[in-house]
């Protein structure tokens, strides 16, 4: 087709002579401006510097995303290039709505290893940012609790994390030692937390397999997670499920909580609002090392594209640092390589939020990398949601097994 | 008239009066059929199919058959009996409150010995004697969910109902301004469900909610601010209160088209007779009212099983199931756990009951005269 249009345009008039093959795309951002421009930028830069291939974008509310993918995928009107959740991608890629990404591998060279989205031994999709989590107080937050400062080597383990939290209550200078952000419903749970239970020894599946959740969701790792996340809410640590939106977002801020668990686009924020002494500390090793949830939304390529090439050209061209570091600026993301984060105000040497850098490449774990993943992850929130409001550890983490496994084998194993 | 013709009759005149002399009647009846059909009944049968498969939202696997798998591991019941833990001499083991203490539900349900109680769970326990008798259910949110439904509709329908009915009579007044009061009522119902679920949220916030902080003032602080919807004994109790105060105006508008129906003579009649104004309200308004009265019940109960947005926004089905409605899980299921089959299922066994209680209520409400 696209030879058919050249030679068309060559033959008749001469000024069309550079006719581009159309390649749709499809985005997670819309109605965030400074978001669409820096796309539009690089888009228009992409399409004016190359005669093959233009690239049209089509931008979707993040919250109705997921759901016009699958609708446009069933009534077979996907798009070319299509951006995805990291975590979502393995369930996307097994269902056929995605073919493989034929990036080159040196322009991924170099990037933090969950900004690419592998599936079954192939590249699927890549990322031009991540996002990490950190545990925020403030230095005076330390020095008035005699708290040592944790670090990436030496992090807080379980005890003196669990002493920390004690201290904070009882100094009564706080409405709750740790805020863990349960107002966030949805992916924040099995994102931010469950590290938490990987870094007891436990896991949402048991990744060896990658076939049941048994003995990793509620073996004796998962129990005392279980046993330990009950008492942070039954204890008075933490604000609950009915947690206020508006509690989590300037709770930290007004020094309501000693410490809270909250992610690096809240970093930025939080330092406007005047918290100059603002840490972002390493997670806790709560036996098992410490660990922190780790991809974010990615490009990847749909099965229906034609033009597979067009689409990784594109992905290379946006993969340049300058874009990556713009990303970065714009919307407060973490650049997904080291040249980048040089580039950008706040993650480079002496940046205000140079720690999540070295956060993302020292602690990040990717979620279950499983088409099941999807499900799993529901079960997750529910069983954290249910241990927290004081349901019975043992029987609500056997429970959520059960969901898990039953799911896994009614969709055949999820082709492991 | 049709009184004085024989049944056989009666029917072709029936016949007639459908088909032929009523063309216009059709025609204006078309449009809604043809949208109730495509819109209603057709997914209804499909949704019927879809229980009876294994359908999955995103899948590669072809789409099998499982005739009423489905429905068993919904409706999955059984009771077991667990004896009191004894010490090796036979004496029951008593916990440090004096009460009997029993052995775990898992020790039954993930024992080998017991493949038939595999992946059940508990929903709710009786004594009986020294032994705990426990009903385990193999979809125990399932079952919290209809009995949450239900508990909603049995206090949302006298609740919301007369609530309408009281604001109708209030301003079916003739008063200077009346028409202040009925758009106040009414303004909840065209506010969008989505942004008075979040701002109740806000006011039922446990900390420095609204109606914490009310309560407080009134009590002079003695009233301790409460987590409305953080707690399993309050939430479902909260939602029903807010559902209540939403749907009221609309159902107050339907009284009020049925007291407007009823004729002034009869009011004047009951004052020249001397009737008291609870007399008034019991011989004239009351029976004028009955047509109506019969539709809110039907629309507010149909209304009411289908609860859904409320519980999405303000509580997710929690705290501790508290809030799980059937509809929520029949999306829950379908879309966010991807298993379209069993939302299906669901879906169907929500319209047989509510088909079920409406046919009840019809019955009960027919008019006997």
């Amino acid at each position: 087709m696209r030879y058919l249009i050249c030679s068309i345009a060559l033959g008749g008039v001469a000024t069309v002579a550079t006719a581009q093959t159309e390649l749709t795309l499809w985005y997670h951002g819309a109605g965030n401006e400074v978001e669409s421009e820096i796309l539009d930028g690089i888009v228009s830069d992409f399409n004016s510097g190359q005669s093959d291939w233009s690239v049209a974008v089509e931008s979707f509310p993040q919250g109705s995303y997921n759901d016009s993918i699958v609708a446009a995928a069933l009534a077979g009107n996907l798009p070319c290039i299509l951006d995805v959740d990291g975590p979502v991608m393995p369930n996307w890629a097994w269902a056929g709505y995605m073919q493989p990404l034929p990036v080159a591998d040196a322009a991924i060279e170099g990037h933090l290893d969950a900004t690419v989205g592998r599936w079954g031994g192939e590249v699927y999709s890549v990322g031009l940012w991540d996002a990490a989590v950190a545990l925020y107080t403030r230095q005076s937050t330390l020095d008035e609790l005699g708290l040592r400062t944790p670090t990436l080597d030496n992090p807080w383990t379980l005890d003196e994390f669990n002493a920390a939290l004690e201290t904070a209550k009882t100094s009564g200078n706080y409405d709750f030692a740790l805020d863990l952000g349960m107002a966030w419903t949805g992916e924040w749970y099995p994102y931010a937390f469950s590290p938490f239970l990987q870094s007891f020894g436990g896991d949402i599946v048991d990744r060896s397999t990658y076939l049941t959740a048994e003995g990793a969701l509620n073996g004796d790792a998962a129990l005392a997670f279980g046993e330990w996340w009950q008492n942070l809410f039954t204890a008075g640590l933490a604000p609950g499920t009915s947690q206020d939106p508006a509690d989590r977002d300037s709770g930290f801020i007004e020094g309501r909580y000693a410490f809270a668990w909250n992610g690096n686009w809240a970093a930025a924020a939080t330092l406007d609002a005047g918290v100059d002494d603002a840490l972002f500390l390493p997670a806790p090793d709560f036996g098992n090392g410490s660990t922190i949830g780790a991809a974010s939304w990615q490009f990847g390529v749909s099965a229906t594209c034609e033009f597979p090439e067009g689409a990784a050209a594109f992905v290379e061209f946006a993969l340049q640092d300058r874009y990556l570091a713009a990303f970065s600026d714009g919307i407060g993301l973490i650049p997904s390589t080291r040249e980048a984060a040089a580039m950008t105000e706040r993650y480079a040497q002496g940046g205000p939020l140079e720690p999540f850098f070295a956060l993302s490449d020292a602690q990040a774990l990717v979620r279950p990398v499983t088409p099941g993943y999807v499900v799993a992850a529901k079960v997750f929130e529910k069983a954290l949601a249910d241990i927290a409001n004081g349901a019975d550890v043992a029987d609500t983490l056997d429970a959520a097994v059960d969901e898990i496994d039953a799911d896994i084998e009614a969709n055949g194993g999820y082709g492991h | 008239m049709d009184r004085t013709l024989p049944a056989s009759q009666r029917g072709s005149a029936m016949a007639s009066r459908l088909t032929i002399s009523n063309r216009a009647g059709w025609g204006f009846a078309l449009p809604a059929f043809a949208l109730i059909t495509i819109f209603i009944i057709l997914p209804f049968f499909f949704a019927f199919y879809l229980s009876l498969t294994n359908q999955r939202l995103i899948s590669p696997n072809p789409t099998q058959f499982v005739g009423l798998e489905n429905y068993r591991d919904l409706l999955g019941l059984s009771v077991i009996t667990l004896g009191p833990e004894r010490d090796e001499n036979g004496a029951a083991v008593l916990n440090e409150l004096g009460d009997l203490t029993y052995p775990r539900v898992r020790t039954v349900t993930r024992n080998p010995d017991f493949p038939q109680y595999r992946g059940m769970r508990e929903w709710f326990r009786w004594r009986s004697g020294e032994n705990a008798r426990v009903v385990i259910a193999s979809d125990v949110v399932f079952w919290k969910a209809l009995a949450n439904t239900l508990t909603f509709v049995f206090f949302i329908v006298p609740l919301q109902g007369g609530g309408a009915l009281l604001l109708a009579l209030l301003i079916n007044q003739k008063l200077r301004g009346i028409n202040f009061f009925r758009t106040i009522y009414f303004m909840p119902v065209v506010i969008s469900i989505v942004v008075i679920s979040l701002l109740w949220r806000f006011i039922y916030d446990g900390g420095d909610g609204l109606l914490n902080n009310i309560l407080g003032a009134l009590s002079f602080g003695l009233f301790p601010p409460v987590d409305w919807l953080g707690q399993p004994e309050t939430a479902l109790g909260s939602i029903i209160v807010m559902s209540a105060w939403q749907a009221v105006g609309f159902h107050m508008v339907i009284w009020l088209s049925g007291l407007q129906t009823i004729s002034p003579t009869l009011y004047e009649v009951a004052a020249i007779e001397g009737a008291s104004k609870w007399q008034t309200f019991r011989y004239v308004t009351w029976p004028g009212l009955r047509n109506t009265a019969v539709l809110v019940l039907i629309v507010i109960t149909m209304q009411a099983f289908a609860l859904f947005a409320q519980i999405d926004v303000m509580t997710n089905g929690g705290p501790l199931d508290s809030t799980q409605t059937l509809v929520f899980q029949a999306v829950e299921r379908g879309y966010g756990k991807q298993d379209i089959s069993g939302g299906s299922t669901i879906s169907v066994l929500l319209f047989f009951i509510v088909l079920l209680i409406s046919l009840t209520q019809r019955y009960l409400t027919r008019d006997r005269s």
